[in-house]
């Protein structure tokens, strides 16, 4: 069951010439993770804002089409509705953080939900101790790194517990194993909580393995969109702008010098097995 | 040329984030400054502009302490660009924004069309000449901050995190312009967790973990050091790992780049072949 769906969606911002994404048609299913990547400027993140209704409602301008989410129509609802089952982290956190602790930053929306106290005290627990800053909690939002405040961005949106999370660019300020453990966080709520997670992120290295579909956006419109291992291994011209992982780059000249490598890899462990695999065969 | 010698700072809140580094960068020298997020990294570099004044110990730049001289006498040598465009974007427009710091440095009219034009062309901004900066995507605002800081031509650059929001393309801009500023003389340092960027540079490491140096060398010596990278809790760059896992079938494991990896599978397969 589709629980984002767009039909010929085009978006202008107010004063703009020209559009930021052109006749874009999607449908994303319930549950999948998508990763959502395309070059500085294509129009991906203009994209996630009307997934929860910040466009048009928060940004004016003018959108044609037609844009339905979780069963609402996002230009009919108003965005505290939409946001009851849509999360947005946006790219850079303290664009959100307001409050005086991090604990009543990640509690603010689940207060305008009007849920019991218990109820409330136990999710933002939760929320805090799965982002890694439940020690943090009594600190000012302010005062802590641009990694944690992105941590903190994403545990208030955990908190709410929406079917849809998009997430635009979360770990661009996190170093790299903090990235990897917030990229795990969002699988595990993908995976284990069946929450339907769009992920925009330049880091395919990082990414790629948790997706089951990219979707590469370039000059406000689609240009690739399917499983990880065949858009990557099918479209490398199209994808050299968009970086595509060092393994697979590998995997490619490997393949191109003559080695045959069934599957393409999503980590680096996968190219070390396949490697080690063809190594021990050719011995046999 | 900047000198840190044995540097402690304490934030007001109590945290100590720099305790006792000392480091010392020669002009012309591309640096990268590494570490997880806390490590102390930006700390550091904000003592290079005077932003920060040691807690105890001194930072010298061309000799001048920084506790003697304003920010703004040092920013015309240091330019310092923020991890984060909206803590230095103001203006109406791209190109007020470009102009105004040459405005207060006292540039003539000319001169200032002429460094604007040349930062707009060379970050690839010169569209967005009349754009309001808060129209523009995080990654074009990132550029648009390095663009206002270059155009005053600071003899050091400082670039905290430059590739946060930033992709492939303009990554590989950044990496190109980088290296022309270095090459043509001027002293880069950069604050990044971003180690394939930085395996892709081979820029000498500071290595930086809980306010202290844990390691300074070259990047092929430091980041492919297993032990190093996850006592700073960072993670190897894609293909070392790759090799490191091969480690028992005799791979090297301080290779970082793809076609060096290429060439060594493609051999020992071809040895193992035979």
């Amino acid at each position: 069951m589709a629980i984002i769906e767009a039909r010929n969606l085009t978006y202008t911002y107010p004063y703009a010439e020209s559009p930021a994404f052109k006749d874009v048609t999607l449908r994303v299913e319930r549950g999948e993770f998508i990763l959502l990547t395309g070059p500085s400027g294509c129009g991906k993140t203009t994209l996630c804002r009307c997934f929860n209704g910040l466009i048009p409602h928060f940004y004016g301008g003018k959108l044609e089409g037609e844009i339905t989410v979780a069963g609402l129509r996002t230009t009919e609802h108003p965005i505290h509705e939409i946001a009851q089952h849509v999360g947005l982290v946006f790219q850079t956190p303290e664009n959100q953080l307001f409050a005086l602790t991090i604990e009543k930053d990640v509690a603010f929306g689940l207060e305008n939900l009007g849920l019991p106290r218990d109820e409330m005290r136990r999710r933002v627990d939760w929320a805090l101790k799965v982002t890694g800053i439940y020690d943090l909690k009594d600190r000012a939002p302010y005062e802590v790194s641009g990694g944690q405040q992105q941590r903190v961005a994403i545990a208030s949106i955990l908190a709410m517990q929406p079917e849809v999370i998009v997430l635009d660019e979360p770990t661009s300020f996190l170093d790299p194993l903090s990235a990897r453990n917030i990229l795990e966080v969002i699988n595990r709520l993908n995976k284990e909580l069946g929450i339907t997670i769009i992920l925009v992120e330049h880091r395919l290295d990082l990414a790629a393995r948790y997706a089951n579909r990219v979707i590469v956006m370039n000059e406000g419109q689609i240009i690739l969109d399917g499983e990880p291992r065949k858009v990557f291994l099918e479209n490398e011209a199209a994808l050299i702008g968009v970086g595509i992982p060092k393994v697979v780059r590998l995997y490619m000249l490997l393949k191109r010098a003559g080695l045959n490598i069934s599957r393409v890899p999503l980590s680096p462990e996968e190219l070390s097995k396949s490697i080690m695999e063809e190594l021990i065969f050719d011995r046999g | 040329m900047i000198e840190v010698k044995d540097v402690y700072f304490t934030y007001p809140n109590g945290t100590e984030a720099l305790k006792g580094v000392s480091l010392q960068i020669t002009n012309g020298e591309f640096v990268a400054i590494m570490g997880q997020n806390g490590a102390g990294k930006t700390t550091l570099v904000k003592h290079f502009n005077g932003l920060l004044k040691p807690t105890m110990g001194k930072v010298l730049v061309d000799e001048v302490d920084t506790r003697h001289v304003s920010v703004a006498t040092l920013s015309r040598k240091v330019g310092f660009v923020f991890q984060n465009p909206d803590h230095q974007l103001f203006s109406e427009t791209v190109e007020d924004e470009i102009s105004f710091a040459l405005k207060n440095f006292g540039f003539d009219e000319k001169k200032i069309r002429e460094r604007v034009d040349w930062a707009l062309n060379i970050l690839d901004l010169t569209r967005y000449r009349k754009t309001s900066p808060f129209m523009l995507s995080g990654g074009e605002r990132k550029r648009l901050a390095l663009a206002s800081v270059l155009a005053w031509d600071p003899k050091i650059l400082i670039l905290d995190e430059p590739t946060i929001g930033q992709d492939r393309n303009q990554k590989e801009r950044l990496r190109q312009f980088i290296l022309q500023m270095n090459h043509q003389g001027k002293t880069v340092v950069i604050v990044t967790h971003d180690i394939e960027f930085v395996a892709e540079c081979e820029p000498r490491v500071v290595l930086m973990a809980n306010g202290k140096i844990v390691a300074d060398g070259a990047a092929r010596n430091v980041l492919t050091d297993p032990d190093l990278i996850s006592r700073s809790w960072l993670i190897l760059p894609e293909i070392t790992n790759v090799l490191l896992n091969l480690n028992d079938l005799g791979f090297p494991t301080n290779v970082m780049d793809v076609y060096e990896a290429r060439d060594l599978i493609i051999e020992r397969i071809g040895w193992a072949r035979k």
